[in-house]
């Protein structure tokens, strides 16, 4: 039983760390561009949640509403401008250029809300939670995000693979000279991936702000949760990424069932093992590394 | 002067600090098939990516229905009529056949091709089509790199190398196309390694060494021994008078 809790708490925040990553892994897969920036933007979303949703009287809940739209909004531009920009001089600018919007978006939120931890409350019966056995609780607002999810990847998988736009994000994943020769404009499609990545991040850092605690220092963390995911599941496979960020959920219930300080422990291990023995993860190509 | 669909002037590209293509000067009429013919490392491709926009010419301009698209970006020259079966295919490897001819159609032009043209000419295209790129042999994945040019509808077509690494009966199949192809309007230039296909289709020709023109005509009025001293240099072809 207590087995059966672990895997299913792994699950339930799996779900969670998928959401965080499809949008890292598709802005590797498209632009290769790593965005150390990623994590940040989920807590900058959860700030735009908190203190901008109030003016819009519209309950926090429902502030995705406004968030995620703003966010592909700011994915697109950020993308035409500033990124482009940097992949334009050498790929290796593009970490330079992220890893400077991480600083400086954490200190700017540090100026101008302080340290002190925020919070989404949503004070609903999302805070309850489900009893089916006897030491099995399932909080309702974990299956929510896990239900949110899945549907993301489910609608991102289906975009990708029926419309005309989805089609040529992949082919110039797959080939950038021959997209363009087939009249792909690369940058408008750069910025189309940058504005599904931002959407999707905004809606995990909302998700995240619901869970727990968020602060201006918090992306780091969830960076690095991100980016355990999409490697143990494979960069450029979406349900690699959710089966990836499952794993990771579960290595991590199991390290804190041992000892609640080796949480992640137990997941930078399963990291360590699939980077030692299938570098290009579990459901990833080789060719694709 | 109306005639002309493709008007390439004093073009001068280098590849990164080599020089490519040195100060060549050509044009394409409209329905006519033009053969830039040349050895590996004449600056044929460097040519052919340059009319396509995929690098930058150093001097020179690249002018197409009348107006100079020497810096138009690649996908407008796409949307303006002009389309590069690239060498080595360069197909959509993740995806599979017709998801390949779909990229090409999505921001087609109006006009005679559409994917059920293409599988019309390949009647083997139909029953695979949900098969990925990279499972097909290479004369298939010509035939489908063709098409995904084709469905963009261009009023020219640039073909590299096509017959780059395939079996001879698999090449002569691919260019008893282009008369067809030429039938519905569009003009095309080839540029071939293969002398006898480049001139056996062409209804001109011309040569690059080293980047330069060294020869341009009908090929009608061309000798084997012309062709073979501007493709190969005169001293190569001096050294085997002597023999």
């Amino acid at each position: 039983m207590i087995w059966t809790n672990l895997v299913i708490q792994g699950i339930l925040v799996g779900g969670f760390y998928a959401l965080f990553a499809c949008g890292l892994s598709l802005m590797f897969g498209v632009m290769r561009v790593i965005n150390l920036a990623h994590g940040d933007m989920a807590v900058v979303a959860g700030y735009v949640a908190v203190m901008l949703t109030p003016h819009f009287h519209i309950p926090l809940l429902w502030s995705f509403l406004v968030v995620v739209p703003l966010f592909a909004l700011v994915g697109y531009v950020l993308q035409r401008t500033l990124i482009q920009k940097s992949i334009d001089r050498d790929p290796f600018t593009t970490l330079l250029v992220t890893f400077g919007l991480s600083v400086v978006i954490e200190n700017a939120l540090l100026q101008l809300y302080t340290a002190n931890a925020q919070t989404i409350a949503i004070g609903s019966i999302l805070y309850k939670s489900w009893h089916p056995a006897s030491i099995i609780y399932i909080s309702y607002q974990s299956l929510v995000v896990l239900v949110v999810a899945v549907a993301v990847l489910a609608s991102l998988q289906l975009f990708l693979s029926k419309t005309g736009t989805g089609r040529q994000i992949r082919a110039v994943a797959d080939d950038q000279e021959a997209a363009q020769l087939s009249g792909t404009n690369y940058r408008h499609i750069f910025g189309v991936a940058a504005a599904i990545s931002f959407a999707t991040v905004a809606l995990a850092g909302i998700a995240y702000g619901m869970t727990t605690q968020f602060a201006p220092t918090s992306g780091g963390i969830n960076l690095l949760f991100a980016f355990e995911a999409v490697v143990i599941g494979g960069i450029g496979s979406l349900w690699g990424t959710l089966v990836g960020g499952i794993a990771l959920g579960i290595a991590q219930q199991i390290g804190s069932h041992i000892n609640p300080q080796y949480t992640l422990l137990g997941g930078n291990l399963l990291f360590l093992i699939v980077l030692a023995i299938r570098p290009q993860g579990l459901f990833g190509k080789k060719s694709s590394l | 002067m109306s005639d002309n669909l493709l008007v390439v002037e004093n073009l001068t590209v280098h590849h990164g600090q080599l020089l490519a293509v040195d100060d060549v000067s050509f044009n394409v009429d409209r329905g006519e098939v033009f053969a830039m013919i040349g050895a590996n490392g004449a600056g044929k491709s460097t040519l052919m990516r340059t009319i396509a926009g995929l690098q930058k010419l150093t001097s020179g301009s690249i002018t197409f229905k009348g107006q100079d698209i020497s810096a138009m970006p690649p996908h407008k020259r796409v949307d303006f009529g002009v389309s590069l079966v690239p060498e080595g295919r360069r197909l959509f490897a993740s995806m599979t056949l017709e998801e390949n001819l779909q990229v090409g159609e999505f921001k087609s032009n109006k006009g005679p091709f559409n994917i059920n043209r293409i599988y019309e000419l390949f009647p083997w295209m139909p029953d695979r089509r949900r098969q990925l790129a990279w499972q097909f042999s290479g004369g298939e994945q010509q035939a489908i790199a063709l098409g995904r040019a084709l469905v963009t509808n261009p009023e020219l077509l640039l073909i590299d190398e096509l017959s780059l690494g395939l079996a001879p009966i698999v090449i002569e199949k691919i260019y008893a196309l282009i008369p067809e192809i030429v039938r519905e309007g569009l003009s095309v230039m080839i540029v071939e390694q293969d002398v006898a296909q480049g001139v056996g289709v062409a209804s001109r020709v011309h040569c690059l060494l080293e980047g330069r023109t060294s020869l341009t005509g009908v090929p009608g009025d061309l000798t084997s021994e012309a062709i073979e001293r501007a493709y190969f240099g005169a001293d190569l072809s001096g050294t085997k008078d002597h023999q």
